[in-house]
C-alpha cells in the first residue's frame, strides 16, 4: 500500500515516473522510512435496505412515488399554464402565472431528481469499485514514436532544412490576422474625434435651463431658496437623435443657495446668479449621475462610488475616489427671466481621459 | 453490453443480437456498428468516480449552465437587441407611453405578456448568480485541498478562465434589458475603459460606436453573450472535463484510497443516477427559487436615461469586490503630467484586481516552484496539512471579501447608522491588514489541528471514563483511534524548508535565494505526521487502553 507522499518504501515501485524524481535534489519532499502502513478498506458495512426486506420495498415505493409525483408537477405547470393567464395591466396575475408554473415545474424537476438520488443510494449496489491510476504521461515507446513521428515530418518536409520558406510561412502567419484587426477600426464612425466630442456639450451663450424630463424653461424667481432641479438644456427634450449622448454630457444640477453660504472664486464669481449655482450632474470619477443632494450640508453624493462633493465651495471633493470637482455652467438671466448659460461648460464634463488635461 | 454477448457467442454479430435481445440488443447493435460507440462505453460505462460533497461544487456550475443554455435559448427567441426607441405599449401601466430602447421593451414583453417569460427570466438570472457562485466555491474546494497539483495545473488554469468567462457572460447579460441599472453599470465600464493610459478614449468610442452610450452596444454586447462567450465557453468545459477523465478524479485520504488507485462508484449506474438526478435536484431548487423571489425588477428601475439614479443600486454579487475596489480609492489619485491624464483611482483598481487574478491564475506554478515536487499528486491534502497554503488562501478570502462588501459600502451605512466615510475608512484597513491577520489566524488553525491529530493518534479520544488504577492513581481511559481513522490523520505529504546548495560553479543564484525564502515561509512550521515508532512508544505509555474493553 502506498500513501500520497510516496512514504512507503513500495510506492517507488510503482508505476509513477514521477516517484523517482521526488528525490531529486530539486524537491524539499521528505520521505519518510517509519510511515505508517495504509491498511485497507475498512470492512463493508451494509446498508439498512441491504439487511432488511421491508426497508428495501418501502425505498422501491418512494422512488416511483417520486416520479409519479413529478408527472403530477409537470401537468400542474401545463394547466397553470392555461388557468392562471396573464390579464392586461394586472400585475397580480403576472404574479399568479409565475408562481404556480413554476411551483409545478420546481415540483417535476425536484422530485425527478430526488427520486433518482433515492434510487442510487438506497438500492442500487454500494459496493466501491476501484480504479487503477497510470501516469498521465505517455509510455516511454509512444513518446519515443511521437519523437520519431516529428523528426521523420520534419525530415520529409525539411521544415528545420529549409529555412527560408520555414521563416517566411511563419511571417506570412504572423501578418495575415492583421486586415482582422484593421476593419474592427469600423466599430466607430470614421469622421469623428473623441476628443474633440469629449470637449463639447449642447450648452452655449443664451441657451436657456430647462427642467428634465419636461424641458420647460426655469425662471430664477421659481428656483426658491434650499431648492435643487435636475436640469437639461433648451431643446434637448425634443431632440431625436443623439438624445441620450447629448443628456450623457450636459445634464446639469441646479441649486439655490444663500449667497453668504458660498464661497466663490474671484474669477467665477459672475458664474452664479442670487445664489443660483449650477454644476455638471456627471461625476468626475466613472461618469454616474451625481444625483444625490443633501440640502443641510449642501453635498452632493453620487450613489455610485459615494464621492461627495462641496456645492458650497465649487463642488469640490470632500470624499470619495473623485478627485476633480463638478464642472460649473456659467448661468445668467435673460430679459424674460429664464435662466439661460453664459457659455458651455469651460472644461470637459465627465470621467477623465487621457486627452483631457 | 456484456449481456448482449455472453449468452451465446455467434460469428455473425447481427444475428447474436436479434437472438438474444429484442428492440434494445438491435438499436444498440444498429448504433455500434455505425459509430463502435460500444468502445466508448467499455471506456466509460464503469470508470469509478470518487463520492463527497465538496465534489458536487463543480456539478452545480456544470448544471447551472446547462440551466442557463436552456432558459437562454427560450428568451433569445422574444428578446430584440435593439436600440431603437419604441414608445412602451405593453401590459405594465406605470411605464405606459414612456419611450425606451426596443430591447427594454422586448424585455418587459417577457416579463408582463408572455406566460412563464417572467419565470424564464428569473430562471435564467438566478442561475447565472448560482453558476459564478459555484465556480468560485469549487476554485475554493480545489485550491484548499491541493487539487491543482500536478498534473491538473492546466486544468485549473481553464477552469480559472471559466470562471472569468462566466463574470463577462454575467456582465454582459446584466446589460441587455437597456434598464436603469445596467446603463448605469456601462456608464461606469465607459469611465473605467477612459481612465486607461493613450488607448482608453478610443477603446471607448470603438466600442460604443460613438460616444456613450451611442445606439450599438446593446446589439455588441447581444453577440458576445450569445454566441461568442457561450461557444468559448463549451469548448473549455469541454476540455475542463476531458482532463478530469484523463487525470481520473481525486480522492481524500482515507484507508484504501492510494495515490495509484480511484476510489468509488461506476458511472453505471450509481454515478449516473446520483449525478443525473442532482442536476434535476439543481435545476428544481432554481426553479423553486425564480418562482418564488423576483431578481432584477426593471420594471421598477425604468428605462435608461444618464441623469437619474437611485441610491443603494448594486451589481450583481459578483461585480461587486471590482465595484468595491472602486469605491476604496482615496481622494486625489489623479495628477496631469506632460499634458496627459493619469487617474490612478481607475488604474490603481485595474492593476490590483488584475494583479490578485493572475495572481490565483498562476498560483499552481508558484507553489510547484517553491516546493519542487514533481510528483503528481491525486490524493488530495486536508487544508489542516497544507497550513501556510491555507494561510494564504484565507488572506486571498478576507481581501476579496473586503473588496466585495466595500460594494455595499452605503447600504451599511444607511442600515447600520454609521457614517459612510467610517465604513469605508475600515473597509480601507481590512482590505490592508485583514489578509495579514487572516494569514495569521489560519496558519496558526491549522498548525493546532494537525497537533491535535497528532494528538488522537497517539493518544486515542478523551474518553471521559475515569479509571482507579491498583495503585491508587485516577487516570482518564483514552479511546484508541481504529487504524482506518488513523491513516486518514497521518497521510500526508511532509516538506522541508529548502537547503540552499551551490550550483557547479559554486554559487547561489538570486532566484534560489528568493525560493529558499518562500520555502523557509512555506514549511519552517511543520508538524510531521505520526511514524510507526512513535506509535509503538505511545502505545507503550497507555497500558490504560489495552486493558479498556
Amino acid at each position: 500500500m502506498a500513501k500520497d507522499d510516496n512514504g512507503a518504501e513500495d510506492v517507488t515501485a510503482a508505476d509513477s515516473p514521477g516517484a523517482q524524481l521526488a528525490t531529486s535534489a530539486a524537491s524539499t519532499a521528505v520521505v519518510t522510512r517509519d510511515g505508517l502502513v495504509n491498511p485497507g478498506f475498512p470492512p463493508h458495512r451494509p446498508r439498512i435496505t441491504d439487511l432488511d426486506r421491508k426497508e428495501e420495498r418501502k425505498a422501491e415505493r418512494a422512488v416511483y412515488t417520486l416520479f409519479y409525483v413529478s408527472i403530477v408537477g409537470s401537468v400542474f405547470a401545463i394547466a397553470a399554464y392555461m388557468a392562471f393567464p396573464i390579464v392586461a395591466e394586472d400585475p397580480g396575475s403576472v404574479r399568479l402565472n409565475n408562481l404556480f408554473i413554476g411551483l409545478g415545474l420546481s415540483l417535476a424537476l425536484l422530485a425527478i431528481g430526488i427520486g433518482a438520488v433515492h434510487w442510487g443510494k438506497a438500492l442500487m449496489s454500494d459496493h466501491e469499485g476501484v480504479d487503477e491510476r497510470h501516469p498521465v504521461r505517455g509510455t516511454e515507446p509512444v513518446r519515443a514514436r511521437a519523437v520519431e513521428i516529428f523528426q521523420q515530418a520534419n525530415e520529409e518536409s525539411g521544415f528545420g532544412r529549409r529555412t527560408l520558406i520555414r521563416n517566411s510561412l511563419i511571417g506570412a502567419l504572423v501578418v495575415f490576422p492583421l486586415p482582422a484587426v484593421v476593419l474592427f477600426r469600423g466599430l466607430g464612425p470614421m469622421d469623428e474625434d473623441p476628443v474633440a466630442l469629449l470637449h463639447e456639450t449642447l450648452w452655449k451663450k443664451g441657451v436657456r435651463l430647462t427642467m428634465d424630463p419636461s424641458g420647460t424653461p426655469i425662471k430664477a424667481a421659481d428656483v426658491t431658496l434650499g431648492s435643487s432641479f435636475h436640469v437639461i438644456p433648451e431643446g434637448l427634450s425634443e431632440m431625436g437623435h443623439g438624445r441620450l449622448e447629448e443628456k450623457a454630457k450636459a445634464a446639469v444640477l441646479l441649486i439655490r443657495m444663500d449667497p453668504r453660504d458660498l464661497t466663490e472664486a474671484e474669477d467665477r464669481k459672475s458664474w452664479s446668479y442670487d445664489g443660483i449655482v449650477a454644476y455638471s450632474k456627471i461625476c468626475t470619477h466613472v461618469g454616474c449621475p451625481v444625483a444625490l443632494y443633501e440640502q443641510q450640508t449642501h453635498h452632493l453624493l453620487c450613489p455610485c462610488h459615494q464621492s461627495q462633493f462641496d456645492v458650497e465651495n465649487h463642488c469640490k471633493v470632500i470624499f470619495g475616489p473623485a478627485k476633480r470637482a463638478l464642472p460649473q455652467l456659467p448661468i445668467a438671466v435673460d430679459a424674460e427671466g429664464y435662466l439661460i448659460a453664459q457659455s458651455d461648460f469651460t472644461e470637459p464634463v465627465g470621467p477623465s481621459f487621457w486627452e483631457r488635461a | 453490453m456484456t449481456t448482449i454477448t455472453t449468452r451465446e457467442p455467434v460469428d455473425d454479430q447481427a444475428v447474436g443480437a436479434k437472438k438474444s435481445g429484442g428492440f434494445t440488443a438491435s438499436a444498440a447493435n444498429y448504433i455500434d456498428e455505425r459509430t463502435s460507440i460500444s468502445g466508448a462505453v467499455k471506456e466509460l460505462g464503469r470508470k469509478i468516480f470518487p463520492d463527497h460533497w465538496s465534489f458536487l461544487l463543480g456539478e452545480v456550475a456544470l448544471y447551472s449552465f446547462v440551466i442557463i443554455l436552456l432558459s437562454g435559448s427560450f428568451l433569445t427567441f422574444f428578446y430584440q437587441a435593439s436600440m431603437a426607441e419604441v414608445i412602451y405599449e405593453g401590459s405594465y401601466a406605470p411605464l405606459k407611453g414612456i419611450p425606451m430602447s426596443v430591447a427594454m421593451s422586448s424585455t418587459m414583453d417577457i416579463s408582463f405578456d408572455i406566460r412563464g417569460g417572467l419565470l424564464m427570466r428569473q430562471v435564467h438570472h438566478w442561475a447565472a448568480l448560482l453558476f459564478v457562485a459555484a465556480i468560485g466555491l469549487h476554485m475554493l474546494r480545489i485550491y484548499f485541498t491541493g487539487a491543482f497539483r500536478k498534473p491538473r495545473e492546466l486544468n485549473w488554469v481553464i477552469g480559472f478562465i471559466l470562471f472569468i468567462l462566466a463574470m463577462a457572460e454575467g456582465f454582459t447579460g446584466y446589460s441587455l434589458p437597456d434598464d436603469l441599472l445596467s446603463g448605469n453599470g456601462l456608464r461606469i465600464i465607459d469611465g473605467l475603459i477612459k481612465g486607461i493610459p493613450v488607448v482608453g478614449t478610443w477603446i471607448s468610442f470603438l466600442l460604443f460606436g460613438g460616444e456613450f452610450p451611442g445606439t450599438d452596444i446593446v446589439g455588441r454586447l447581444y453577440s458576445l453573450h450569445i454566441l461568442l462567450l457561450p461557444a468559448i465557453i463549451v469548448a473549455l468545459i469541454a476540455m475542463h472535463l476531458l482532463f478530469v477523465v484523463v487525470h481520473k478524479h481525486t480522492q481524500y485520504p482515507a484507508a484504501g484510497h492510494t495515490n495509484q488507485n480511484v476510489v468509488g462508484y461506476p458511472v453505471l449506474p450509481v454515478y449516473a443516477a446520483k449525478a443525473g438526478g442532482f442536476f434535476f435536484i439543481v435545476f428544481g431548487v432554481v426553479m423553486l427559487i425564480a418562482s418564488l423571489f423576483t431578481i432584477n425588477p426593471i420594471w421598477n428601475y425604468g428605462p435608461y436615461d444618464p441623469s437619474p439614479v437611485s441610491a443603494g443600486t448594486q451589481p450583481d454579487w459578483y461585480i461587486g469586490f471590482a465595484d468595491g475596489a472602486m469605491r476604496l480609492i482615496p481622494s486625489g489619485w489623479e495628477f496631469v503630467w506632460l499634458d496627459h491624464t493619469y487617474s490612478l483611482n481607475i488604474l490603481v483598481v485595474l492593476v490590483v484586481v488584475g494583479l490578485f487574478i493572475v495572481t490565483v491564475m498562476i498560483y499552481p506554478f508558484i507553489e510547484a516552484w517553491i516546493t519542487g515536487d514533481k510528483r503528481e499528486h491525486h490524493v488530495l491534502d486536508r487544508p489542516r496539512n497544507a497550513p501556510t497554503r491555507t494561510a494564504i488562501g484565507a488572506a486571498g478570502v478576507t481581501f476579496y471579501a473586503s473588496l466585495w462588501s466595500a460594494a455595499s459600502s452605503d447600504i451599511m451605512a444607511t442600515h447600520f447608522h454609521l457614517t459612510m466615510e467610517g465604513v469605508i475608512h475600515t473597509l480601507q484597513v481590512t482590505t490592508l491588514l485583514g489578509p495579514f491577520l487572516a494569514f495569521f489566524i489560519a496558519k496558526r488553525v491549522c498548525l493546532a489541528l494537525q497537533k491535535k491529530d497528532r494528538e488522537i493518534v497517539l493518544h486515542g479520544y478523551e474518553s471521559g471514563r475515569i479509571v482507579r488504577l491498583p495503585g491508587g492513581e485516577f487516570v482518564e481511559v483514552h479511546q484508541p483511534v481504529d487504524e482506518y481513522e488513523r491513516w486518514k490523520l497521518v497521510s500526508y505529504n511532509d516538506f522541508k524548508p529548502l537547503m540552499l546548495r551551490p550550483n557547479a560553479q559554486g554559487k547561489i543564484g538570486p532566484a534560489e535565494k528568493v525560493r529558499a525564502g518562500l520555502s523557509r515561509w512555506f514549511f519552517e512550521d511543520r508538524i510531521t505526521p505520526v511514524s510507526q515508532t512513535e506509535v509503538n512508544q505511545a502505545h507503550g505509555d497507555h497500558p490504560a487502553e489495552i486493558t479498556n474493553k
